[in-house]
């Protein structure tokens, strides 16, 4: 087999070799439980707050706001629900958006049925949040505004500093889901008036099962999981300390080549997001073009649909995501192609690409072939291109 | 995720494209739940099948399921074609995850569809058959739309 063009970065990443290499001693020599008292413990208190301190100092943040979890999702589960619980005496209003990640949506819908009210605000066809349905949206009684920095199908970055401008103004606790943007664009919690930030370590080259909310110092919120003291009392349970090593780590490394990285990342993604608007018919780029994250291409093509087109790209070794309904075990595509106002049919034909740095442009330029080909061949299989194509012709 | 049988129906799907003429055609799916099926069958004056093609916007089962679903028709007569249920598709494939039922579910109907419009365009009336119950244009508002 020919070697995997990995384009699902966005999905997960490879774990970077030194962040292995930073791991391994805290599996194999020390080992010990990081609240114990001999010397094998405290070596792994001490990588804990070194990691504490790496995360604090990549977000602008003190240590003790640094809180770890075991990813992204536990991240938003705690910061939306432990908020709500806090400040339900204040109100039980909460403002996100249309196309955050399920770990807030469905968080939120649980709410909902826990008597908490949601306003979900729209986004425009390019999935940048209105700000004015936003503003409009406050209420005396909403207590927070969640909404994630950079979208994770679409690769949107939304306009997090007005959004926090505008929670600082009204006296709103602002979390944002960063699980897609912690690594990849800079990020100051002070600059855009984040309260809480949710990360996931997997996502920047770091291992799978970590991730941290960030809590501004001062805010009143509620222990997740109880017992132990660990993590201030917040967050019982033996601190993973390998995962939290790795992730600092990761941090680490992505801040150190994050300029190279993006400038890298950013040719690739132009020549994919070029070469496909050039050369293939029908499709159309999801997604802001600047506002982008710099790894992120997402096409709808119309006349074909996702699943086909991701089993034949896997057929050539190229590994990719899509928003059609088939890959999301649902008979609805992703709501985040419907809320940017795609009908369910370009939906279904969507194709999400995420590069890293260690890809090249003969890569780029396989994939691309690649999708042409198979674009060519999935159209003529379809009814609705033959529809189309006799329609043009006055046929039909 | 996929049978073997599924992947090479999918890979290389059998009577793929169209009949022109043909004795009669069924289009059956919604594209807005991500499947639509087109069947063509040409039946000879003996109500035998002589060839039947397909055209497929869907997942990898939506298209395998229409090519083995061409394949259990093909050289069989009108009746017989009536009987080939979507359990059979599914077998002759080794079975599919249980999320892509609907696909065999469509294939069967969209034979049934074509059968439909041979016995109206020929004023017969086959035994069993009755009028498709899903359509392209069932729950279709919105007219597509074009970069």
């Amino acid at each position: 087999m020919e070697k995997v063009i990995y384009l699902d970065n966005a999905a997960t990443t490879k774990t970077a070799p030194e962040v292995v290499e930073a791991m391994t001693p805290y599996f194999t020599e020390y080992y010990g439980n990081a609240s114990s008292i001999y010397s094998l413990g405290t070596q792994a208190k001490k990588a804990v707050s070194q990691a504490r301190e790496t995360i604090a100092e990549s977000l602008r943040a003190e240590p003790n706001e640094i809180y770890f979890t075991a990813g992204g999702s536990e991240a938003d589960n705690w910061a939306v629900k432990a908020t709500a619980e806090a400040y339900a005496s204040k109100g039980r209003h909460i403002i996100t958006s249309a196309i955050e990640h399920h770990a807030v949506l469905h968080t939120c819908k649980y709410l909902e049925q826990k008597g908490f009210e949601v306003t979900y605000i729209g986004v425009d066809e390019n999935g940048i949040l209105k700000i004015e349905e936003l503003k409009a949206a406050v209420r005396p009684d909403t207590i927070l505004i969640t909404v994630m920095f950079a979208n994770n199908e679409i690769g949107t970055i939304q306009p997090v500093k007005e959004i926090g401008e505008i929670a600082k103004e009204k006296g709103i606790l602002f979390h944002t889901d960063a699980v897609q943007a912690y690594g990849q664009i800079p990020i100051d919690v002070d600059e855009y008036h984040i309260d809480m930030l949710s990360a996931s370590g997997h996502k920047l080259n770091g291992p799978k099962g970590t991730g941290f909310l960030y809590i501004r110092k001062g805010i009143k919120t509620r222990s997740f999981i109880h017992g132990g003291q660990q993590e201030r009392g917040r967050r019982a349970g033996t601190e993973n300390v390998p995962g939290i090593v790795g992730l600092a780590a990761a941090v680490k490394r992505a801040f150190a080549i994050m300029e190279e990285k993006t400038k890298k990342e950013i040719a690739l993604r132009d020549r994919l997001i070029e070469r496909i608007k050039k050369e293939i018919p029908y499709c159309r780029l999801n997604g802001d073009e600047k506002k982008r994250l710099p790894n992120n291409v997402n096409f709808s093509f119309q006349f074909i649909e996702g699943e086909s087109l991701l089993i034949m790209l896997d057929m050539k070794g190229i590994c990719a995501s899509s928003g059609s309904a088939c890959t999301s075990g649902s008979l609805d595509p992703s709501h985040v192609l419907l809320a940017i106002g795609l009908a369910h049919e370009t939906a279904h034909g969507s194709l999400r690409l995420t590069v890293s740095e260690e890809n090249t442009m003969e890569e780029m330029d396989r994939t691309v072939d690649c999708i042409k080909e198979i674009i060519e061949r999935l159209r003529a299989m379809s009814p609705l291109y033959e529809d189309f194509c006799k329609k043009k012709e006055g046929l039909l | 995720m996929y049978s073997e049988k599924v992947m090479d129906h999918f890979s290389n799907p059998r009577n793929m494209g169209e009949i022109e003429e043909a004795s009669g055609v069924g289009t059956v799916g919604n594209a807005k739940c991500g499947d639509i099926m087109r069947m063509y069958l040409d039946i000879d004056e003996n109500g035998v099948i002589q060839d039947c093609k397909f055209k497929t916007f869907g997942c990898g089962a939506a298209i395998a399921t229409s090519s083995m679903a061409t394949e259990l028709v093909k050289g069989k007569t009108v009746e017989q074609a009536l009987a080939v249920t979507n359990k059979a598709v599914m077998e002759a494939l080794d079975g599919l995850p249980p999320v892509k039922v609907h696909c065999s579910l469509l294939a069967e109907e969209a034979i049934h569809a074509a059968l439909w419009d041979y016995a109206q365009k020929n004023h017969i009336e086959i035994e069993g058959l009755q009028k498709p119950k899903s359509d392209i244009h069932e729950g279709e508002e919105e007219p597509e739309e074009e970069y």
